[in-house]
């Protein structure tokens, strides 16, 4: 059954990406791209756990975390880049 | 080793370790600065004394201590006569120097500096003389081409004083280059780099085929060093130098070096035609020219200059005849030289320090003004004359004795009439010192009105004038150390005496010839002095710019050429010769048939696959618009970091994760005051070069990775994997192969980029104070601005996440050795950590908050690194050895403690402190550009409400 059910999950977040690829290519404005690249770590921390609990391993739990972690600062820097123009002032 | 070696190793040591004294003892005055450059002096020539008797034996005292036995070079010393003799010129005469140079320096010269540098000519001289390894002593020769370097450029102040030091070094430097090859195949063709050995090989050398190469070789390093015909240009251009080093480099020591060394080889490049004729026939020239030269110098340290250079062609001409006769004769004008030209020298210091000019045609009836140095200067030009009961009439004598038997490609009288033509030059130069400076009508306009020195000054040029009397009275004192040094250049033992008269010989005949023609030349001086200066002649200083600057500009057209600074140029021509290489190995011998099948792609991959290429392809079509290529290589980052972590390598996803963050920061910093498009500036035709390059050798590398996944090679991986747990005590084969394996390379690597961090921020101290700031201020980067500059919401997020982060990157840090993780990405988390701070409160207001600076951080991290890697020598194994032990603490469970950790700190404190110090550095463009500093840490605090008006008070 849980294997039904991540091949499931799996499928919706790859579209989801292919979704937020296309709404970096599209735009229109720098906004949006930020907002969909943000999704797309999302999209990737959500794939990388599901791929740790298929293969049965913790191992993946760690980049995972750390993209958590780490992938929202930039998504900040980019709005802090749009809104201020300095990131860090 | 022999009785006495470790006196010779103190010896050589002595002046090094000296010379770190007078730099500071300049601060205790100039005369304890002065005593303590005489103490080692002092010692190392007592010493020499000590071990004087020996040697005059016939004894030879070694000293052997290995150094680099793999290259044959060791530093071992030895002492014979030859070595006796210049050690106790190059100690005794410094001595005197010392004392002389206390008087003449002004109190405005640095003379700590002096001193030490005087000493470390003198270390290296002494080396020179000493040294029993012909690699050490080649070490020694360009250290006294640097070290006189550093004193003839002494007064950093006058133009001549850096020319002349420039010209002195490229000089002698090139020929030193010349030297280390002729050094070179010497010791191969011995079989060894001991002189001891080399110089029992002579027979072998002399005939191997390499001979003339290596003579011709040597012979430069020779003669541009001792300003032989035609390199001796650079010499009276070095007068530029303070008079005691002319008195001590330019006339006793340095330029003798090239003597010693011809000495030195005597015995094994000596005695066929080749050295005949390139040896003595370089002197007679050398001597000819330099003594014509020097009678129509007017400066003072000219004439001397060229009257040296002049002595120096005589040595090298009695060293090239190659008979033990004209080698005693060397042995004993090299002795007769240094007394009397040293005491000239420092005259013509005496002269310009009281008279303030060296002018000759300005000078004139001094005898009455200063009479002690009309004494002194008087008799040691009638000695360099060669006049009778002064010794340099019985080195002259010998000279010509050896001269007027010597046949020159057949010709009986070439070297005879050239030698006596010399002698004649000497005599009328020798006498136009006299005559010119001293004798003559008392004057009335002399710069300054000079009067004799204090004794202090005229103390050393005294005690060698006493010397040149004693010799030239009786010369048997001198027998003991002359023979000695004799026996030690040939080689053999010599049977000679040293006396005045040797009854009516060709050899008297030719000096009274001299000695009349030199008088009757003193006295047509003034016309012949017109005639010569109307004369075309070369002016070597002119010939030397041009081919310098020719040089220059050649190698210019070279770089130029080759380093045009596009770095798109570089990248196309390495691409393009990798793709090249790569294509000839592949058509060479082709691939073995692959031996792995493919793997599924499941579609999710794929997907992560097509996100990769689409971004990339979206970068190269939409870089003009930086800030949306900005966001395209944040999806590329992901994608990598991503592929890696599903690849089975997760200590690479983890630090890809981390530095695409502090990436993306960086970038987004600076593109803050860059402009936001880039212009247009390829034609189409050059897009498609470049396209085609690059997607030449993109493909190549792909395929060169697919062709590699699909076959089973053996690589280093395997040892690594074997032995991580073993040899490096952790199971993380990454960490392991970091900290240990190659912990080598990670030390160096931390060290680059600690260099690294420095730089920005050295760069950007410099780029703020120049113009670039001024137009940081004059630009308005706020239009269009939120105005919430540090919002809450981020604030209290950032404070929150802080803990947390601060413990993963603890935890990362902590278990690294054994899973994925370690001190890089632990300092990359931790950065990030700060960063957010950074960016949530603003700059300054975190600033204020740092404890530690982040130059100190770098510098903790590299130390404590290098001393894990010291502590390795502690047990007696090689640096950077890892140990590790396992330690059980009640309330925690077994552990492992590995030095690797300590290293893995030190790695993680030089990659935080880095990290932050770019971002630092690149922060701070911002207050420059006239950016206003908060003082809440967020722009509306509800714990303290204050007003709008209040934050524009602050700012």
């Amino acid at each position: 059954m849980i294997e039904y059910a991540l091949i499931f999950a799996a499928t919706c977040y790859g579209v989801a990406l292919l979704l937020d690829l296309w709404r970096i290519a599209k735009g229109p404005d720098a906004a949006d791209r930020i907002l969909a690249l943000d999704t797309m770590v999302i999209n990737v921390i959500a794939l990388l756990v599901l791929y740790g609990v298929w293969r049965g391993t913790a191992i993946y739990f760690e980049p995972a975390m750390l993209i958590a972690m780490v992938g929202f600062v930039s998504t900040v820097a980019y709005c802090r880049f749009v809104l201020r123009g300095d990131i860090i002032e | 080793m022999s009785h006495g070696g470790h006196l010779l190793f103190i010896i050589a040591l002595l002046p090094f370790i000296g010379a770190l004294v007078p730099g500071i003892m300049i601060r205790a005055g100039r005369n304890a600065c002065a005593a303590f450059t005489a103490v080692p002096t002092a010692i190392a020539f007592i010493m020499l004394l000590i071990l004087a008797p020996q040697v005059m034996r016939g004894e030879v005292i070694t000293f052997q201590l290995e150094w680099l036995p793999q290259l044959g070079l060791s530093a071992s010393f030895f002492l014979d006569g030859l070595g006796l003799l210049f050690a106790c010129m190059i100690t005794g005469v410094g001595l005197l120097i010392t004392l002389y140079a206390r008087f003449y320096l002004s109190g405005e010269d640095p003379m700590g500096q002096f001193y030490t540098y005087l000493l470390l000519f003198q270390g290296a001289m002494l080396g020179i003389v000493l040294s029993d390894n012909i690699l050490l002593l080649l070490i020694f020769w360009e250290l006294t081409s640097l070290s006189s370097f550093l004193l003839i450029g002494y007064w950093k102040h006058l133009p001549e004083g850096r020319q002349g030091a420039k010209m002195a070094l490229t000089v002698t430097g090139a020929g030193g280059l010349a030297m280390i090859g002729g050094m070179l195949i010497l010791g191969n063709i011995a079989g060894s780099y001991n002189l001891t050995d080399i110089l029992q090989a002579g027979d072998q050398i002399r005939t191997s085929d390499w001979y003339l190469p290596a003579l011709i070789l040597i012979l430069l390093g020779a003669f541009t060093k001792s300003a032989q015909f035609p390199f001796h240009f650079w010499l009276p251009h070095a007068m530029a130098a303070p008079t005691p080093v002319s008195a001590y480099l330019h006339s006793a020591t340095m330029v003798k070096a090239g003597v010693f060394l011809m000495a030195r080889m005597w015995p094994v490049l000596s005695g066929t035609d080749a050295w005949f004729y390139i040896v003595a026939t370089t002197g007679l020239i050398t001597m000819v020219l330099g003594a014509l030269i020097a009678l129509f110098k007017d400066d003072l340290k000219a004439l001397l200059a060229f009257s040296t250079v002049s002595h120096l062609g005589l040595l090298t001409m009695l060293l090239g005849f190659g008979t033990d006769k004209a080698a005693i004769a060397a042995v004993f004008h090299i002795i007769n030289h240094l007394t009397f030209k040293a005491a000239l020298f420092m005259t013509a210091g005496i002269v310009d320090h009281e008279t303030h000019t060296r002018d000759i045609k300005r000078l004139g009836g001094l005898r009455h003004l200063m009479p002690i140095t009309f004494l002194i200067g008087t008799v040691a030009a009638l000695s360099m004359a060669g006049i009778p009961l002064f010794n340099g009439f019985l080195s002259k004598e010998m000279m010509l004795e050896e001269a007027s038997h010597t046949d020159w490609w057949g010709s009986h009288y070439a070297v005879p009439v050239l030698a006596t033509i010399g002698a004649l030059l000497s005599v009328a130069y020798s006498f136009r010192f006299i005559s010119h400076v001293f004798l003559g009508p008392q004057r009335e306009d002399y710069p300054h009105t000079p009067h004799d020195p204090p004794f202090g000054m005229w103390a050393a040029p005294a005690l060698l004038t006493l010397l040149v009397i004693i010799i030239g009275v009786a010369p048997f004192l001198a027998e003991g150390i002359v023979r000695a040094a004799a026996n030690a250049v040939t080689g053999q033992e010599l049977k000679f005496y040293l006396k005045i008269w040797h009854g009516v010989t060709p050899a008297l005949w030719m000096s009274g010839i001299a000695v009349l023609g030199g008088l009757v030349l003193l006295g047509l001086h003034r016309p012949l002095d017109a005639a010569w200066i109307k004369a075309p002649r070369p002016e070597a200083k002119a010939i030397f710019d041009r081919l310098m600057a020719g040089t220059v500009g050649l190698m210019r057209g070279i770089t130029e050429a080759t380093h045009t600074g596009a770095i798109s140029r570089y990248l196309a021509i390495f691409s393009v010769a990798a793709v090249a290489l790569g294509w000839a190995a592949y058509s060479g011998s082709g691939l073995s048939a692959p031996t792995r099948t493919h793997l599924p792609v499941p579609p999710v991959i794929a997907v992560g696959w097509v996100m990769l290429i689409v971004a990339t392809i979206s970068v190269v079509g939409m870089h003009h618009h930086r800030f949306r290529a900005l966001i395209l290589i944040g999806i590329i980052g992901l994608s990598i970091s991503a592929g890696f972590a599903y690849l089975s390598a997760p200590d690479l996803a983890l630090t890809q994760i981390s530095v695409e963050t502090v990436t993306i920061l960086l970038l987004l910093l600076a593109l803050h005051f860059l402009p936001k498009e880039t212009p247009k500036e390829s034609s189409m035709g050059r897009k498609l070069r470049d396209g085609i390059i690059a997607l030449t050798a993109g493909g190549g590398v792909g395929a060169l990775a697919y062709a590699f996944l699909l076959r089973d090679i053996d690589t280093i991986s395997d040892y690594h994997i074997a032995n991580s747990y073993e040899g490096g005590g952790g199971t993380n084969v990454v960490n392991v192969i970091l900290v240990d394996f190659r912990g080598y390379d990670t030390y160096g690597e931390i060290i680059v980029l600690g260099i690294a961090g420095f730089v920005i921020y050295a760069l950007m101290h410099a780029l703020l104070d120049g113009p670039a700031a001024r137009r940081l201020r004059n630009t308005d980067y706020s239009q269009d601005r939120s105005r919430d500059r540090h919002p809450l919401m981020m604030v209290v997020v950032t404070r929150v996440l802080m803990p947390i982060a601060v413990v993963v990157g603890l935890y990362i840090f902590l278990r690294g050795h054994n899973q994925p993780g370690g001190g890089f990405v632990a300092g990359l988390v931790i950065a990030i950590a700060l960063l957010m701070q950074y960016m949530a409160s603003g700059f300054a207001w975190t600033q204020e908050r740092k404890k530690i600076e982040y130059h100190t951080m770098i510098g903790f991290g590299v130390v404590i690194a290098g001393l894990t890697g010291v502590g390795a020598w502690l047990a007696g194994q090689p640096f950077l050895t890892s140990a590790y032990t396992y330690v059980h603490l009640p309330p925690v469970e077994e552990f492992e403690l590995a030095t690797a950790m300590l290293f893995d700190l030190g790695v993680f404190l030089t990659v935080l402190g880095a990290v932050m110090l770019m971002l630092y550095s690149l922060s701070r463009i911002a207050r420059f550009a006239g950016q206003t500093v908060n003082v809440g840490p967020m722009d509306y605090d509800p714990g303290h409400p204050y007003t709008k008006e209040e934050d524009e008070g602050a700012r």
